[in-house]
């Protein structure tokens, strides 16, 4: 018995320990000496090759004898690692980020830059997404948003004409009649099993909904769920549905890729894609001609609104607040975003990057209208949102698709989420 | 400490080498004195069950409880800003509040419901390939063909064969009946992933009834023709009685089947989609983790999950225990 016991205690000991440590456990650090670690998810990609090459390059010039190893971490675990390394003080001197909410949760472990990189300030574009409280904490290298894009060949096989694309939300329901009629082809590809579509929804057609002080008020955090604009947004993704715009199926269909493959095979005139990355002018490209891929503003519901293209910086680098040298890493962040190095990542890896003086012409009218967007673009009216607040409202527009929840329900568990959040 | 009462396992390994080596003191009699006063034994030869043990019992210890101890001990911390804080019981609540952990336990309810039905197919296939339908050797190995596959293999084939515009729903369409959004409509998506998991795993099951069948005395069943009973009389007279330790051995691997290894069918086929109608404890446990950046919720989502196969092991233990009487 006495030997029982004394067993059960020692297996039960740790647990009087409960709440003790973390879940999340310290990693890996680099960094030291005349070398600088630079974490990031895309120096692995070999489309990313040249761009880091040229990178290299324009560091080697700026600061003769510094070593800069980058590691690539795989993206599923990227803010774990980050965050363990943050917990710790010690990691990398430079490290990517995400624009938004992943920036702004750790600007505690940020270097202030824009002493730093004022000379850039004019040059790139989608900064807000790497400021935080009148500080820039990150140096963008692409941007990412949410053109509406259409299939120029479809309109015109519907006597419609591709160079004058629909202003208004009746032309465009009306357009979409014509060329359903004419050609068979769904008015929007559409994939919400991931529950990404309505996120693409909501950015997309938004600045045609939200009137500028509405928009300009949901970004700066004061979202009133129940106003109006925000309802006809619910409203009109229920209605889009119902009207048959969409393809069947959007539960089951996956945004990525057969949404964007719909887009690419013809079987549907309208997707609201990327910028960067994937699903994105240059993919579409490579199915359509690049020639049939057009970019239009949002139609516009509420004739107040004034249409804009919805981004934000995509990705950037910023500067670890325990690096030895702050001016050496932001030298690092400098290179990480010349025009040369930009010019490469747009080139290879198909993205928009942030630097405004990149000709962009080359890539076809899609690139070109969306460059062109970029200086009077406002962020995203999702990307505000948190992670818990955007899980949530993907099983909520699955609901409103399938007619087990109404709008107004919706709305108010989103404010309630958005609110705890 | 005196080995007052050494586990059964470690005595005779101490006592063996003892005797062998010293055959003047060998009579059995002997022994008990000898137990009780253990100081005369020398140090090395007290320590060695323990040493013998102790390998075993560290990497149960090193691999097993300590681990599981830990993640219990996670679950009582916080995430977050709250990172490495102890917060009590916050984290089983928040849990218990979520309606998609909800969700994911009413999957497991539901499972238990559709386990007859995992456990029946199997055995009526085993049945007719024992009772030599024509064509059974071709239908032995073709059942036993998805087992081999892996689930995201799987997965990805039916999710071709499931899509709203896929070959079945076209089939459907051709004798008339309306398209089903399999995998996309709440109410049927939890069943087309347990069906696909039930196809993609019962072979498995197959080849255990089929080895139950192998020990069924033939006898019996010839005798049974001969007194003229029918089929059905026969699989529930003869084959079922006989082959009662095979299926209740069958329940307790399918349902610790189900609960455990559906994750990769759930990623790669619905994603716990849609509306959260496919979470089952282990996915949610992978998307706080993963997805959402919450690992000690996920740790009390795991302590929760672990609470019921608890319950689920020690059901079959039980059961197992109660089939090893009957022999």
């Amino acid at each position: 018995m006495k030997r029982r016991a004394l067993w059960s205690t020692a297996l039960i000991a740790p647990l009087a320990l409960y709440g003790c440590g973390s879940a999340a456990a310290p990693d890996s650090s680099g960094g030291g000496g005349d070398t600088l670690v630079v974490w990031d998810w895309k120096s692995g990609d070999a489309t990313t090759e040249s761009y880091i090459e040229q990178a290299k390059a324009d560091f080697a010039e700026r600061r003769p004898g510094v070593e800069v190893e980058f590691v690539a971490q795989p993206f599923d675990q990227y803010y774990n690692l980050l965050g363990t390394a943050i917990q710790s003080g010690e990691g990398p001197d430079v490290m990517l980020f995400n624009g938004g909410g992943q920036l702004r949760d750790r600007t505690d472990a940020l270097v202030p830059l824009e002493d730093y990189l004022a000379e850039d300030m004019e040059r790139l574009a989608g900064w807000e997404a790497f400021s935080d409280g009148g500080h820039v904490y990150a140096a963008p290298v692409t941007l990412q948003g949410h053109p509406l894009y259409y299939n120029k060949a479809l309109y015109e096989q519907a006597g419609l004409d591709p160079e004058a694309p629909a202003a208004t939300w009746e032309e465009f329901l009306a357009d979409c009649a014509q060329i359903e009629e004419a050609t068979g082809a769904d008015c929007f590809a559409m994939g919400n099993k991931e529950g990404y579509g309505i996120q693409f929804f909501l950015s997309g057609l938004g600045p045609g909904v939200l009137t500028a002080q509405e928009y300009d008020a949901w970004i700066a955090g004061d979202r009133d769920w129940t106003s109006p604009g925000v309802k006809r947004i619910f409203e009109l993704w229920v209605e889009a549905e119902q009207a048959g715009l969409n393809n069947d199926g959007v539960n089951s269909t996956a945004m990525f890729n057969d949404e964007f493959a719909l887009f690419d095979g013809g079987e549907a005139a309208h997707v609201i894609g990327l910028m960067s990355d994937v699903g994105h002018w240059k993919e579409f490209g490579e199915f359509l001609d690049p020639a049939d891929v057009g970019v239009m503003p949002a139609p516009l519901v509420d004739p107040d609104a004034t249409p804009f293209l919805p981004y934000d910086g995509g990705i950037g680098y910023g500067v670890a607040e325990w690096t030895e040298d702050p001016e050496l890493a932001a030298d690092l962040v400098r290179s990480l975003t010349s025009t040369a190095a930009l010019e490469a990542f747009y080139a290879d890896a198909g993205a928009i990057a942030s630097d405004t003086t990149i000709d962009a012409s080359g890539a076809g009218p899609a690139a070109a209208a969306i460059v062109a967007a970029i200086p009077t673009g406002r962020p995203a009216l999702h990307v505000a949102l948190s992670a818990e607040t955007l899980e949530l409202m993907g099983r909520l527009s699955q609901q409103l698709l399938s007619g087990s929840a109404t709008v107004d329900d919706a709305l108010g568990q989103l404010a309630a989420s958005d609110q705890a959040g | 400490m005196p080995i007052g009462s050494p586990p059964p396992p470690a005595g005779p390994a101490a006592a063996g080498p003892a005797g062998a080596s010293a055959p003047a003191a060998a009579p059995r009699a002997a022994r008990g004195p000898r137990r009780g006063a253990g100081g005369r034994f020398p140090r090395s030869e007290r320590l060695a069950p323990y040493l013998l043990v102790a390998p075993a019992v560290l990497v149960i210890a090193v691999f097993r409880l300590y681990p599981l101890a830990l993640g219990v001990n996670f679950s009582f911390t916080g995430d977050g800003d709250r990172n490495g804080r102890a917060v009590g019981w916050d984290n089983y609540a928040a849990l218990f509040a979520d309606p998609l952990f909800i969700a994911s336990m009413r999957n497991v309810g539901l499972l238990v419901l559709l386990l007859p039905v995992a456990v029946a197919i199997p055995g009526a296939l085993a049945t007719f390939l024992y009772l030599r339908v024509p064509g059974h050797r071709v239908y032995r190995s073709v059942y036993f063909f998805p087992a081999v596959l892996s689930p995201v293999i799987i997965g990805a084939i039916f999710n071709l064969l499931l899509a709203f515009d896929g070959p079945v729903n076209a089939l459907l369409g051709a004798v008339g009946a309306g398209p089903v959004d399999w995998l996309g409509d709440p109410g049927v998506a939890m069943f087309a992933v347990v069906g696909v998991h039930i196809w993609a795993t019962f072979g498995m099951s197959l080849v255990v009834f089929l080895a139950g069948f192998a020990t069924l005395d033939a006898s019996l069943i010839d005798a049974a023709r001969v007194d003229g009973a029918s089929l059905p009389g026969v699989v529930r007279h003869v084959i079922f009685p006989g082959l009662s330790r095979t299926i209740q051995f069958v329940f307790v691997t399918t349902m610790i089947g189900m609960l455990t290894s559906m994750f990769g069918l759930l990623y790669v086929m619905t994603g716990g989609g849609p509306e959260g109608s496919t979470y089952l404890p282990e996915y949610y446990i992978w998307f706080q983790q993963g997805q959402m950046g919450r690992p000690a919720l996920a740790s009390a989502a795991s302590t929760v999950l672990f609470g019921l196969m608890l319950v689920v092991g020690t059901a079959q233990i039980a059961v197992l225990r109660r089939v090893g009487r009957e022999d």
